[in-house]
């Protein structure tokens, strides 16, 4: 009788979960359309969330090791209470290794309830969330009470072991129906955003990372581009959204919400999540907002618009966003805050026309002149007189093209850039510039969510490109660098791209750089977004370092888990303000490590750092380190 | 319930010389669409395939109708047709101030008032509707003064430089406006093809440092003129005290009427 009593209630309430998710699955299901591998993703789910999910996860080992126990506990224990339904299955060394999977999630269970009652990380949401540990343990102990009951052939009275399936039972149902609306939404959401995720590339049975921007199709003219409303997103955008578990390590991550400007990437996620609710609002999460926007004021719905001064997120909110992936990288849960960052953007940019006012000016100048500063292209190579740069024409073909970006029109990177051209030649590269063929890249227009002007610059550039033959493209500037390398494939421009830090290591290693003054003296090396997090490239920028003598130091948040300058997403152009400025915290990093020189390789970085007010340490590029070392002895 | 007429004229950019929205233009059609809403029509007169005209239409107008003649030709006659012919007739036209293009010389809006009978307001920087049949106008002059103005309708108002700045142009409603195009005789205009057309270049400013007020007026002198601040204004405080150098802005600031004495 308690077996069939255990399993009933256990079998019924997953039934009611079942049914519960399903009803969830409608909220995401009114999303778009989008192209997904069911079957090969389903395959790849198990080897996804024990690899790539624990990856991540695995950064704090303590909750790696308390969701093992009690994922693996209570999905046996669950498998072992239905099979109690058969009565031929009821033997006690089933009753005994159902104790020991109960026990295995008590433990567990014990782990949540340490974490959220005595370690109590700021950055977790309580409201339901706070019910957690008791239900895991409750469950757990009056299940595992009974299973030892039985194995021991039934000691305890019967109205005390049916007492205890009751409790058990109350525990699992506020777990399954969790599953709903609950702390365990995680779990089944998770699940399936893991095996029918937007970009399957970025896990470890696809290419390992995957961050270029997809193009928006913008022939399509009965849908509108971008996300305006909540169902416009992509329907497996909104289940990722679902398994958002609140843990907050974005927020801990995010260098806008540690400046105090209004976005918090949890917050910002949950808003998204609640606006599937028709009629709501966002009273209910439990966790910190946007800093110094309040809660409660707007009506959530699906279709209700997602930005604007009165809607569910601020105008503030979108804009003060670097792109710069922390959030990404640190979410056990893989969902994608960029990506929805920059579809929103998109919808205010491309219907809305609601680009913050210096944002739009830049996009006006880019649009009328191909470059963001709206200068003339025919004096990109102005700084360079004096170095007479071989100009590639069209048809002809030279080693090394070198992409200037538009740092080549700004006084402090010409700096940086005169002593890239200056190893380049010492070393013998054969290299030359496009000159005033040279348009932006369009990563600030994309950013900015102005995917019209980025395809236009981007077909253009690519057609320019074409029609010179080269071995690969060098360049500076790490924005250009992704553009390039991840983005222009969309739409057909394929070729070698590098970051010069590849290139100096190379040229260092090979002997054609020799170093004649090594660097005496400690540097701290600030990993750009866009080259670290974005490419994957955290090494070769410290190889040049050691190459050429300096004493490196790490600087606390740094190689993939880099804190951004504040410099990246047009951020300095929406000019969000905040209670800091995210490059003096940066730059405090780089005090605290005590090193004189903190070495950069982006001219965004450069800029954004440089302006830090002194004392601190000096700035300086990487092509400028390397071209003192390598001074040629008389 | 005010219609308005705007007229819009294509621009050029200053550095690559590509079409754009005219910027005078564009804070008039700013204006027109932040009026309570009524019908606005929008008219261009010259060819309806430049790029620009889209521009317009992402600022959320949804149509714009092109009164197509060719390059060179004198619009005043047909941009007057085409308003005499608007039914209702609109209580307001609006312009910016001066065209990038043509001759440049921001009087065809003098020669539609003129034509209409109506009054004109140049250099306006905002515009209030008032229920009487009248609007509350303010007017830039020289050197920052604004004038405030009431005039009945109907008039026509050119826009300077220093009202609001249009907002930004959007890709969406751009590719979604309608262009309507008219094709329409139109003279030739003989004082533009009498004129030699040549890029404009900045020259540099002639330093008028003359012998009347001593020295030479040589190169020295110019050179001194361009660079030293000129003595004998204001008040050097060497090392003051917080509260000292606090006074005397505040001191400052009131003689210049900045704060009430």
């Amino acid at each position: 009788m308690i077996a069939a009593a255990l399993s009933t209630v256990t079998l019924t309430v997953l039934l009611v979960g079942l049914g519960l998710a399903l009803v969830q699955a409608r909220r995401w299901r009114a999303g778009r359309s989008a192209k997904v591998g069911v079957w090969a993703g389903l395959a790849a789910l198990p080897a996804r969330y024990l690899v790539d999910v624990h990856e991540v996860v695995g950064r704090t080992p303590f909750n790696a090791r308390f969701h093992a126990l009690t994922a693996g506990g209570f999905l046996a224990s669950l498998a072992l209470s239905v099979a109690l339904a058969l009565p031929p299955l009821r033997h006690p060394l089933l009753w005994g290794l159902l104790a020991l999977t109960l026990a295995v999630m008590l433990a567990g269970g014990m782990m949540v309830g340490y974490r959220r009652r005595v370690l109590r990380p700021a950055e977790l949401s309580g409201g339901r969330f706070s019910r957690l540990p008791l239900a895991l343990t409750g469950f757990s102990a009056a299940f595992l009470l009974v299973a030892l009951d039985q194995s021991a052939g039934g000691i305890l009275p019967v109205w005390l072991v049916l007492t205890l399936v009751a409790v058990g039972g109350w525990g699992l149902a506020e777990l399954v129906f969790g599953v709903w609306n609950g702390p365990l939404k995680h779990a089944v959401h998770g699940a399936l955003h893991l095996a029918f995720h937007p970009r399957p590339a970025r896990f470890h049975d696809g290419a390992g990372r995957d961050t270029g921007l997809r193009p928006l199709d913008l022939a399509q003219a009965d849908a509108p581009l971008g996300a305006g409303q909540a169902v416009d997103f992509a329907w497996n955008r909104l289940l990722g959204f679902d398994a958002c578990v609140q843990c907050g390590r974005c927020e801990s991550a995010c260098p806008a919400y540690a400046a105090g400007l209004p976005l918090n990437p949890k917050k910002l996620v949950q808003d998204l999540v609640l606006s599937l609710d028709d009629g709501s609002d966002d009273r209910a999460y439990a966790g910190h907002g946007h800093p110094g926007r309040p809660v409660g004021a707007a009506v959530t719905g699906p279709t209700r618009p997602l930005v604007g001064a009165d809607a569910l997120i601020h105008p503030d909110t979108l804009w003060a966003c670097t792109t710069c992936r922390a959030c990404v990288q640190e979410c056990p849960m893989m969902i994608e805050h960029v990506d929805a960052v920059v579809d929103l953007r998109r919808f205010q940019t491309l219907e809305r026309g609601a680009t913050p006012v210096k944002a739009a000016g830049v996009l006006e100048e880019l649009r009328a002149t191909d470059t963001p500063s709206g200068r003339a292209l025919d004096r990109r190579l102005d700084w360079a007189v004096d170095l007479r740069l071989p100009v590639l024409a069209a048809g002809e073909t030279c080693d090394t093209l070198l992409w200037l970006g538009d740092g080549a029109f700004d006084l402090r990177n010409q700096r940086s850039l005169r002593a890239l051209v200056l190893l380049l030649r010492r070393a013998g590269v054969e290299f030359a510039v496009l000159g005033a063929a040279e348009l932006d890249c369009g990563d600030v227009a994309r950013r900015l969510g102005d995917e019209a002007t980025f395809q236009d610059l981007a077909r253009r550039n690519i057609q320019t490109l074409e029609a010179r033959r080269f071995r690969r493209i060098v360049t500076a500037d790490p924005h250009a660098f992704h553009c390039l390398r991840n983005e222009y494939p969309a739409l057909g421009g394929r070729w070698t791209v590098q970051h010069h830090s590849a290139v100096l290591l190379e040229l260092l290693t090979s002997g054609a750089l020799t170093v004649t003054r090594p660097l005496d003296g400690p540097v701290a090396y600030h990993d750009p977004c866009y080259l670290g997090r974005y490419n994957g490239e955290i090494d070769a920028p410290r190889a040049v370092l050691d190459a050429i003598g300096a004493q490196r130091r790490e600087m606390e948040r740094s190689g993939l888990r880099s804190r951004c300058c504040g410099g990246g997403g047009g951020a300095p152009l929406t000019d969000v303000v905040g209670e800091r400025r995210i490059p003096d915290m940066r730059m405090d990093d780089a005090r605290a490590t005590g090193a004189p020189t903190l070495a950069v390789g982006c001219p965004t970085c450069t800029l954004m750092l440089e302006g830090v007010v002194e004392p601190r340490p000096q700035v300086a590029e990487l092509a400028e380190l390397v071209l003192t070392a390598t001074e040629p002895t008389p | 319930m005010v219609d308005v007429a705007v007229l819009l004229s294509v621009g050029r950019h200053p550095v690559s010389g590509r079409a754009r929205r005219a910027p005078t233009d564009a804070r008039a059609l700013e204006l027109a669409l932040s009026l309570p809403p009524g019908r606005r029509t929008a008219l261009h007169a010259g060819s309806p395939d430049s790029p620009a005209l889209r521009d317009y239409l992402g600022m959320g107008l949804a149509e714009l109708t092109v009164l197509a003649m060719a390059e060179g030709r004198d619009p005043t006659d047909a941009l007057l047709a085409r308003l005499r012919a608007l039914s209702p007739a609109p209580s307001i036209l609006l312009t910016g101030n001066r065209a990038e293009g043509g001759e440049d010389s921001g009087m065809l809006p003098y020669s539609l008032a003129h034509a209409l009978g109506w009054a004109i307001v140049p250099d306006v920087v905002a515009l209030t509707l008032n229920d009487d049949g009248s609007a509350e106008l303010v007017q830039a002059l020289a050197r920052g003064q604004r004038r405030a103005l009431r005039v009945a309708m109907p008039f026509v108002v050119t826009i300077h430089p220093a009202a609001p700045a249009p907002r930004p142009s959007a890709f969406g409603p751009a590719r979604r406006g309608r262009i309507t195009v008219e094709a329409v005789d139109a003279p030739e205009d003989t004082a533009l093809a009498a004129c030699a057309v040549r890029p404009w270049r900045d020259r540099p400013k002639r330093l008028t440092v003359g012998a009347p007020g001593g020295g030479s007026g040589g190169a020295l002198d110019r050179l001194r003129a361009a660079t030293e601040a000129k003595a004998g204004q204001g008040r050097l405080l060497v090392g003051p005290t917080p509260d000292e150098a606090a006074r005397a802005i505040y001191d400052c600031l009131q003689e210049q009427g900045m704060l009430p004495r």
